[in-house]
């Protein structure tokens, strides 16, 4: 009795905890400034889209939802690439390279990013890099590099040799093992991976902070800074700015659940 | 089991399949090549580079000028904003390693079992995982507004005036409030990580338990919690780290504020590089945090071995 009074409880508060704010922003981003301050709470009077509309005609969140899709699909797709690439190399070589390598990129799951922000800095400065598109996508793929390629390492190396065996008297070399074997049969690792780091992308400040400065070319967490600044202490505009920030990720959320939830916890068990 | 396939591979070739082996072997080196190449001079040689920078004293635009140890010298010994970061991250991890486990185990337990309540609440605990720590910071900014924030307001409406707090303005419990949406925010996703490790222990263990009678809590402190050890390590592990990392939170939030109350070293890394333009000192702070997480990580290990 006492545990199922307690479970009921607990489960509803953190509930609750999640559910309101998660209301107060969607309901407030229909409401006026004073109407969310004086009953954040209730339903909005009238289902104005007049925020929507303000903050479109600005145009700015536009560019900075442009900009935060352009980073993160060429940094998922180069990352996918590129680690997938290096960990069926490491996976399939034999000799003590193969390790030494793995062991190298691991070294880079130990350190927080923010331990590597005036290196980077520099480098980026010295190579021209910063307000660039691209160089934020070279730092997203470079950091995020370690994790991927230790998930993905430790899936090909689940997949039974006998497999690669058959091929290779086949005459099939390492590419086309790679494309025509591994790959194939990591479509659900891939997915994995893949998610996690559209979620890492999308929502990281750190990068875009350190080497964007020019407006038109800043991604949303970071143009989410700038509004509060903006609208001082507007919190319907800034709920609106949330909500065009976070509808791509809740969408994909609602409809992938699964591979969210692994590719998420994925990152988590192994970083 | 590596050593096994080696072995029968060499064994089954004969020489002059040695040398395709060696190829392909050269081949699949060749495909590491990229990744080695960004990583290696994005990332670790600037990480790398700390070493150098920590040795100099640079404002980030002219030309760092040698100062040997004195950066490490005054770190060590005299530099009190420095100590209060460390003793704040301290206290900011101890929290939220011990609030976001018990809570991510508790709620584990209550939901393991499939059912529809149970889904639906696993997919709205989880949901903060995936919204931005930009985005939670403005939520939470609302939330915790001293005046008409829903917080203070639902407690100065229910007679607890005390307790309303001016939760991100205040020396004493700003670190504490952004501790609390820190666990807020990534609990749902640890909570997952223990269920997939609940599922493991076998069941005949409950239903042997049960026999014997053992009411409830006999059985969490006799089969789940000893059996669940190695996923609490990992939670325990990988909490920790998040916590070292929650640049974007604490940023967004308070930049460190007020007064360095709930500054933790990650912000303080980066304020004191782009803030002061202390870059030489930024660095010599970076080296310090990067061997203070592998110590600790180091540590936790050992005392969660000696445990099982």
């Amino acid at each position: 009795m006492f545990y199922r009074v307690s479970r009921i409880i607990s489960l509803a508060l953190f509930a609750i905890l999640i559910v309101v704010p998660t209301l107060v922003v969607i309901f407030g981003s229909f409401k006026s400034d004073l109407e969310l301050m004086v009953k954040p709470l209730a339903l909005p009077e009238s289902w104005s889209f007049r925020n929507y509309r303000t903050l479109l005609e600005g145009g700015q969140i536009i560019t900075n939802f442009r900009n935060s899709t352009i980073v993160t699909l060429f940094s998922v797709i180069v990352t996918l690439f590129v680690a997938s690439l290096a960990s069926f190399g490491i996976a399939r070589a034999i000799n003590v390279t193969g390790k030494f390598l793995f062991l190298l990129f691991t070294l880079g799951l130990a350190i927080p990013a923010a331990t590597s922000i005036i290196g980077i800095y520099e480098l980026f400065v010295r190579l021209g890099l910063t307000n660039t598109l691209h160089g934020l996508v070279i730092i997203n793929v470079a950091s995020t590099l370690p994790i991927s390629i230790f998930i993905l390492t430790a899936f090909f190396r689940q997949i039974p040799h006998e497999l690669y065996e058959s091929a290779a008297i086949d005459g099939a070399r390492p590419f086309r093992l790679y494309r025509s074997i591994a790959l194939p049969l990591s479509k659900p690792s891939m997915a994995a991976v893949a998610i996690f780091l559209f979620v890492i992308t999308w929502n990281d400040l750190l990068y875009p902070l350190l080497l964007i400065t020019q407006s038109d070319l800043k991604t949303l967490p970071l143009a989410l800074l700038d509004f509060r600044g903006e609208y001082a202490i507007n919190f319907s505009m800034i709920f609106t700015a949330v909500m065009v920030a976070s509808v791509p990720m809740v969408v994909m959320y609602l409809s992938m659940q699964k591979t969210f939830v692994s590719g998420l916890t994925a990152g988590a068990v192994k970083g | 089991m590596s050593k096994t396939e080696t072995g029968a591979r060499k064994g089954a070739s004969p020489r002059p399949k040695n040398k395709l082996a060696r190829a392909n072997d050269r081949t699949l080196l060749l495909m590491t090549l990229p990744a080695l190449l960004l990583y290696s001079i994005f990332y670790l040689y600037p990480t790398i580079s700390n070493l150098r920078y920590s040795l100099s004293k640079w404002d980030g635009f002219g030309v760092p000028e040698f100062v040997g140890l004195r950066n490490f010298r005054k770190l060590v010994t005299d530099d009190d904003i420095f100590n209060k970061v460390l003793s704040n991250n301290i206290e900011f991890t101890f929290l939220v390693v011990i609030f976001q486990t018990a809570l991510s185990l508790i709620f584990a337990i209550f939901l393991l079992k499939n059912s529809r309540g149970s889904t639906f609440l696993r997919t709205l605990y989880f949901f903060p995982t995936i919204i931005s720590s930009v985005s939670v910071a403005m939520v939470w900014q609302f939330l915790y507004e001293p005046n008409l924030g829903p917080i203070n307001v639902f407690l100065n409406s229910i007679g607890l005036d005390f307790l309303a707090l001016n939760w991100l303005g205040s020396e004493t419990i700003t670190l504490r409030a952004i501790a609390f949406t820190q666990v807020w925010f990534h609990t749902g996703q640890m909570m997952v990580v223990y269920i997939a490790g609940l599922q493991q222990i076998p069941a005949e263990l409950y239903e042997a338990a049960e026999v014997d009678g053992a009411s409830r809590w006999q059985q969490f402190k006799s089969v789940t919690w000893p059996m669940a050890l190695p996923t609490t390590a990992v939670v325990m592990a990988y909490t920790t780290i998040q916590s070292f990392r929650a640049f974007d939170l604490v940023y967004a939030m308070t930049q460190g504020g007020p007064n360095n109350s709930s500054s933790i070293l990650v912000t303080l890394i980066y304020l004191t590089a782009f803030n002061e333009f202390r870059f030489g000192y930024a660095a010599t702070q970076s080296i310090f945090l990067v061997i203070f997480i592998l110590a600790l990580t180091a540590l936790q290990r050992r005392i969660l071995r000696t445990r099982y």
